[in-house]
């Protein structure tokens, strides 16, 4: 059954809250081993997807298969394949964090003979050892975050699915859990929603933007970064007259755009950016030629990589302008309540 | 059901680990110890035609009325709120699973409460050693009552649980369905007496809504089927439907 690659496979899903629809005509698929990062803008639908593959919540149209078994028809049979971390990482207060890990094994139906060993080595990666004594009530969040962590894991599950999990964490944590999930990268499939970009950029394979309840964008952050990035940025640091550098540039390519803001610092540089056309690399041809230009000393020169923060506020401006009416569900219900 | 006990567990553990168990149980018994020696000390005064023992099971509906909507609002509503059904639901267990193991936990710790009270018939047979005030058939009949009617109290207050994620709500709802059922069914009884000629099958149905009625029956020794097929089919379809809420609500809402 398994020999297909794709672990996960979601066709035209369509999530619809009464009138207010959330998901809205979702493709796509995930292959083995694969680590997708889930990104959008509040409300955007990703909650809710997540919550539809994980068999949660039933469709309102549209098929999911996890590792082949469409999840409305089996179930229980595709839970057995998920480990899942929801939103805001709701766990009970009363319990100590072993006893909660050795309850979940139970559930998720760990053989008894690995049970232990599967519950230590949950509790080693997400570097609860000397947490599991403690009552999860008492716990702070970023130690409650790494015990949803530890339950997504504990049965090694083919896929994993975590709603913003580095949420609450300290830049020590955010390490561990990248590192973590890059120790099981091309074992298990994971889908990984986040607002913290650099992570997701750092972890993840491929990237899908959704924008309200639709796929705006999807590839690799380097593929994204040609379809969405217009302009490449160079950024320099000078001495010397700005508009005449402008003239002189304009000899070089005319397209070429100067920004500055002349504050020079102690020493007399300034720093200014240089706009090129998208997708080619001028470095070397504009060094040279800011060389060339006499009366003005150049510190330094580089090309500025588009961040994927930068990526995804173009993907969902672009979507948005796209389909402006109706994208913005909650404000709309706002206002239809008020 | 591979579950059924892993889940039933847990809850077990929860409700002997939360001190509102405990807060619970003793307040149940102060009210239950004071009906009690009501019970008795009107026997003393006027003779009755029952043991006090009899007498004091016939009260049932006082408790069940706020014992049942505390015992049950937290134990769906709560997973609901806090998003630990999420959790659950997202693990190999069948919503099946989940509200038996609710509901078991529930009626245990309720058969619990009743079997304290069981000691204030041991007291009253050491200190008062009559035969008259001791009889065991009506004591037998009485918590073999309060058993059976207990299957349908508490999936009363599971399915209410069901239906909401606000504790508080499900609360009110269960003691409105329990209201019902106790008193509305004998007022309608008696208002049917009164004037007669209605369709039959409402007849039928308030003939089934004896609570009281059934509650004299056991604790004169009088044991039919009819009481045990109300409360045992009554529970079943409110677990179904608790179900059916488990497996549907998480989508709406
Ligand atoms: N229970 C619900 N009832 C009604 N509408 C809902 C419900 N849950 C979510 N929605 C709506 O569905 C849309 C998508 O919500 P979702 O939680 O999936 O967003 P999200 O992408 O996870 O956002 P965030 O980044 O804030 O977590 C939103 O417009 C939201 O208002
Ligand atoms: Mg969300």
């Amino acid at each position: 059954m398994e020999n297909s690659n794709k672990t996960i496979e979601v066709t035209d899903l369509v999530k619809n809250y009464g009138r207010t629809s959330a998901v809205n005509g979702i493709s796509f698929a995930v292959r083995k081993g694969e680590i997708v990062g889930f990104l959008g803008p509040n409300g955007a639908g990703k909650s809710t997807t997540m919550r539809i593959l994980t068999g949660f919540m039933h469709a309102t149209s549209g098929i999911v298969k996890i590792c082949d078994i469409p999840v409305a028809a089996h179930p229980v049979a595709a839970k057995r394949k998920i480990g899942y971390m929801p939103e805001n990482n709701p766990l009970p207060e009363e319990l100590r964090v072993r006893e909660y890990l050795k309850w979940r094994a139970k559930l998720k139906e760990i053989p008894f003979r690995k049970r232990r060993k599967r519950i230590e080595k949950a509790l080693e990666l997400c570097d609860l050892k000397r947490a599991s004594h403690r009552i999860i009530g008492r716990l702070s969040k970023g130690y409650r975050q790494r015990v949803g962590i530890a339950d997504a894991i504990l049965s090694q599950p083919d896929i994993i699915i975590m709603d913003e999990p580095t949420i609450g964490l300290d830049p020590h944590q955010i390490v561990m859990i990248r590192d973590l999930i890059a120790s099981l990268r091309g074992r298990m499939s994971m889908i990984i929603s986040s607002h913290i970009l650099p992570e997701i950029e750092m972890t993840c394979d491929r990237v899908i933007i959704i924008n309200g309840g639709r796929i705006v964008a999807e590839g690799t952050p380097d593929s994204l970064r040609k379809d969405f990035i217009d302009t490449t940025v160079y950024q320099a640091e000078i001495q010397g007259d700005l508009t005449s550098l402008k003239e002189n540039l304009a000899k070089l390519d005319d397209s070429l755009e100067i920004t500055g803001n002349g504050n020079a610092d102690t020493e007399g540089f300034s720093e200014i950016q240089i706009k090129g056309a998208a997708n080619q690399n001028q470095s070397e041809n504009i060094l040279q030629h800011l060389t060339n230009i006499p009366n003005l000393r150049v510190r330094a020169l580089n090309k500025h990589k588009p961040t994927l923060e930068e990526v995804f506020l173009a993907a969902t401006k672009r979507s948005w302008d796209t389909l402006l009416p109706d994208t913005d569900p909650d404000e709309s219900t706002f206002i239809n309540q008020s | 059901m591979r579950h059924f006990i892993t889940l039933l567990k847990h809850e077990l553990r929860v409700l002997l680990i939360s001190p509102g168990t405990y807060i619970a149980a003793i307040l149940f018994l102060i009210v239950m110890g004071f009906v009690f020696q009501d019970y008795l000390t009107e026997s003393i005064n006027a003779s009755r035609k029952h043991s006090p023992g009899a007498e004091f099971i016939r009260s049932f509906w006082l408790p069940v009325f706020f014992i049942v909507p505390l015992l049950t609002m937290k134990s769906i509503a709560e997973e609901r709120r806090t998003g630990t059904l999420e959790t659950l639901m997202t693990t190999p267990v069948t919503p099946i699973e989940i509200v038996l193991s609710k509901f078991s936990a529930a009626y245990l710790y309720y058969i619990c409460l009743w079997i304290m009270t069981f000691s204030f018939q041991v007291v009253l047979y050491y200190f008062a050693q009559d035969p008259k005030l001791i009889d065991p058939a009506p004591l037998i009949g009485g918590y073999t009552f309060i058993a059976l009617s207990g299957f349908l109290f508490i999936s009363i207050g599971i399915f209410s649980s069901s239906l909401t994620k606000n504790q508080l709500v499900a609360a009110i709802l269960s003691f409105a369905m329990v209201f019902i059922i106790i008193i509305v069914g004998r007022n309608l009884t008696d208002w049917f007496n009164q004037n007669g000629n209605h369709p039959l099958l409402l007849r039928q149905i308030v003939e089934y809504l004896q609570i009281f009625q059934h509650a004299e029956d056991f604790t004169s020794g009088v044991v039919e089927t009819r009481p045990v097929v109300f409360y045992l089919s009554g529970a079943a379809v409110l677990l179904t439907f608790s179900i059916f809420m488990i497996e549907t609500r998480n989508s709406k809402n």
